[in-house]
């Protein structure tokens, strides 16, 4: 008897008692996510489990673990309630090896997990690019030590992967595809964004720092070894998101942060403009947040391969920047806002000043878009970088702990 | 012959209480916890178990709400001017969502749904769901929740509704119940603000309900009752204007993850009944991570324009990845619409 016990016990450890798709799936799911002990593994079977409800997971140290993206599919087709599909509220915990299709909201969620690796996971909606698809494929935020790996992100009408509000992420190895924005890093610190490919999408990677949220002050950021091309899908999110401002055709953006890399990325195929640097008050929006910088300061954009980029530029955007900048935009965009506050002697501090080198024969173009805006004639539009190639020092790389 | 029946519901009190060890795994049956007379069907509480009103309740689809609060014996709660007030280890608090089979005439019946139980452990709060059956005699511990088919009703305007009706399960608890972030799980309603209010006990006496539980003995530290804050009712103009009466709900029904520490942080917005600053409150505040929530629209509240703010799409919306809150929603709560549709129109434009 003692010994039936023991293998009743050991049994679900050892993965040979995996949960299958099939009636009550969401209940037999939900069940062991919240019966689990700290410590365990959760292991799904092959097939798709079709849930109405959404699922979460307050448990730590638990591991969620499919047979395999496109084996072990979770199909939230017929959700009935939640903003997401998988709700992940715990630290240590890593999923892998499972799909999170047609959620009604943000595929996969993790708010306030210390310790978070996400791999081989796919999220995707079964239509295709729409509005109506959920905000977010995968979607840290407030998070800290989180790995994202060798994930695939569709079709989202946000971010296919989405970091918000963390620290010390690494992202790498992911595809995204078909997303508005195809990789978002906002209002973190301490990331590495490297050997991603981001095609397809409406904007390939986009860094942002904005106001109005409880972490501000986004930077130390790196990007590199990305492939971002390609990314011409018209912007299909819903208006009143910060990406809907983005135009078709933007391969890099980096809206107001402090102290990012970028380096060895290939950059190409983007009809807007391959690669923009540039303050908050591009976006048009009023900035109340007595907190918020809105200015980018440090940035460092060098040896990185560009193609064809900027001739046919999209939307408002577009049409404002290129009105200044001309057709085709030149590869390297910066809006030339410059707080007047840094300035020392006139110039702007080495540090914090924009640097530009060794990019091949990319373009570029300073818009001095604050003076454009005010007193046209005023405006001192740059097109050679040769004034910013002095180099910051490279910045540290993200350290990520407790991911397994 | 008082004191006897007394003694007699003392005794009993303790007996029903004793068949729990509230540290350990949770009875499969609501039964086990002796909170109720007979089967609970009737919702008559037993000795030792008190009922409670609050002044603004959580919107659950128009389930009515029957709440009940057990201490253990000798046990007080300790008064709290701002958050929920510190109820001792072993507390369970009771709160039975149910339908009348005609909202017009309540004194036809009702049908009982669940009984949610937030108990206080050692290591702290921690919710279960009981899911009452058809038959309206037992109802049973569903860890995973539930999903409830043919739950309808005659409105208060005499038609028919109805709703697939979902129980949620015991991380579903936490969403709503950690208020100030994860670990944070507790009460909700059990604020000063909110359970200032008369209430009538069984026997028909009415008096205000901190008085009755201070002279009860199981609310220690307050204050003189004219010190204590009150919450409007949101749908009593008798008891604030259109404005705290919004913000009343919207304390109620949103500020357990809107707030500065809560699971909703992360949009930035503070829906505290206490919050004054316009922008925390949304007004004017673009959107973050809204996704099709924001309805393409800017702001969150756009001063004078119902129809232009986020809140009122979303409230409006029963499609989930829209809709707010996220949890405990199916249908439109069309009268606390128009209150907020009421106030956000009567806003000056900036």
């Amino acid at each position: 008897m003692k010994v039936l016990l023991a293998a009743i016990i050991f049994l679900p450890s050892a993965g040979f008692c995996a949960i299958l798709p099939g009636a009550n799936a969401h209940e037999r799911i939900q069940e062991a996510l919240i019966l689990t002990e700290p410590g365990g593994t959760i292991e799904l079977g092959e097939g798709t489990f079709e849930l109405t409800l959404p699922l979460s997971l307050d448990t730590d140290n638990v591991t969620i673990r499919g047979r395999g993206m496109e084996k072990t599919i979770l199909s939230f087709k017929g959700q009935e309630s939640g903003g997401q599909g998988l709700l992940v509220t715990s630290s240590g915990v890593t999923l892998e090896d499972f799909a999170i299709i047609d959620a009604k909201g943000d595929a996969l969620k993790a708010k306030g997990s210390v310790g978070l690796t996400i791999r081989r996971i796919r999220t995707s909606w079964s239509g295709g690019p729409k509005t109506e698809n959920g905000a977010y494929g995968i979607y840290p935020v407030q998070c800290r030590d989180v790995l994202i790996e060798n994930n695939v992100a569709r079709y989202a009408s946000d971010s296919g992967i989405y970091v918000g509000q963390s620290t010390n992420v690494v992202v790498r190895n992911n595809l995204a595809e078909g997303n508005v924005a195809g990789i978002e890093i906002e209002n973190s610190r301490y990331v590495d964004v490297y050997d991603n490919i981001a095609r397809g999408n409406t904007g390939g990677l986009l860094i942002f720092d904005l106001p109005d949220l409880p972490m501000r002050a986004g930077g130390q950021i790196r990007m590199y070894r990305n492939t971002i091309e390609d990314n011409d899908l018209p912007n299909f999110a819903p208006k009143g998101n910060i990406v809907a401002l983005v135009p078709r055709g933007t391969g890099v953006l980096i809206m107001s942060g402090r102290n990012i890399e970028s380096f060895e990325n290939t950059i190409s195929g983007h009809r807007t403009v391959n690669f923009i640097v540039t303050s908050f008050y591009l976006s048009g929006r009023e900035i109340k947040d007595p907190h918020y910088y809105p200015f980018p300061e440090g940035i460092h954009v060098h040896h990185n391969k560009f193609g064809k980029g900027g001739w046919a530029p999209d939307g408002e955007l577009g049409q404002q920047i290129s009105t200044v900048g001309g057709v085709p935009l030149p590869d390297i965009i910066w809006d030339g806002a410059v707080n007047p506050a840094i300035l020392v002697d006139g110039k702007i501090p080495p540090e914090l000043k924009l640097s530009v080198h060794d990019n091949g024969k990319a373009t570029f173009v300073n818009l001095d878009l604050l003076t454009v805006m005010k007193n046209p004639q005023a405006a001192r539009i740059e097109r050679d970088a040769a004034a910013y190639a002095a180099p910051h020092k490279a910045l540290a790389s993200a350290t990520v702990s407790n991911s397994r | 012959m008082i004191r006897l029946a007394a003694l007699l519901l003392l005794f009993t009190g303790i007996s029903a209480a004793a068949e729990i060890d509230i540290e350990g795994p949770p009875p499969k049956s609501l039964s086990s916890w002796g909170l109720f007379q007979g089967g609970g069907a009737s919702q008559v509480p037993s000795p030792g178990v008190i009922a409670y009103d609050i002044n603004t309740q959580l919107f659950s689809d128009y389930a009515i709400k029957h709440r009940f609060v057990r201490l253990p014996e000798g046990k007080t709660s300790r008064y709290n001017a701002v958050d929920a007030f510190d109820f001792p280890i072993g507390t369970v608090l009771v709160k039975t969502f149910a339908y009348y089979h005609d909202f017009r005439s309540p004194d036809k019946g009702e049908r009982l749904l669940e009984t949610r139980l937030l108990v206080r452990k050692k290591a702290g709060w921690i919710g279960y769901p009981y899911v009452w059956n058809d038959a309206q005699n037992k109802a049973v511990l569903k860890v995973a929740g539930a999903a409830l088919d043919g739950v309808s009703w005659i409105h208060g305007d005499g038609k028919k509704r109805s709703v697939r009706y979902l129980v949620p399960n015991m991380n579903q608890c936490k969403s709503c119940h950690a208020t100030k972030g994860r670990g944070t799980m507790g009460p909700l309603g059990l604020t000063a603000r909110n359970l200032n209010r008369m209430h009538a006990d069984s026997r028909g006496k009415t008096m205000n309900q901190l008085k009755r539980w201070m002279a009860e003995g199981i609310l220690e530290n307050a204050p003189p009752l004219k010190e204590i804050p009150r919450l409007p009712v949101w749908n009593n103009s008798r008891t604030g204007s259109v404005a705290k009466r919004a913000r009343a709900y919207l304390e109620v029904n949103c500020a357990n993850c809107h707030n500065p520490k809560g699971p909703a942080d992360t949009a930035g917005v503070d829906w505290t009944f206490t919050q004054t600053d316009p922008l925390k409150v949304g007004i004017g505040k673009s959107p973050v991570a809204a996704g099709r929530g924001s309805g393409g629209f800017s702001h969150d509240i756009k001063p004078g324009h119902p129809d232009e703010s986020i809140l009122i799409y979303r409230m409006q919306s029963t499609t989930p990845g829209e809709m707010m809150p996220e949890l405990g929603r199916r249908l439109v709560h069309i009268e606390a619409v128009a209150l907020l549709r009421d106030w956000i129109a009567g806003m000056k434009t900036p």
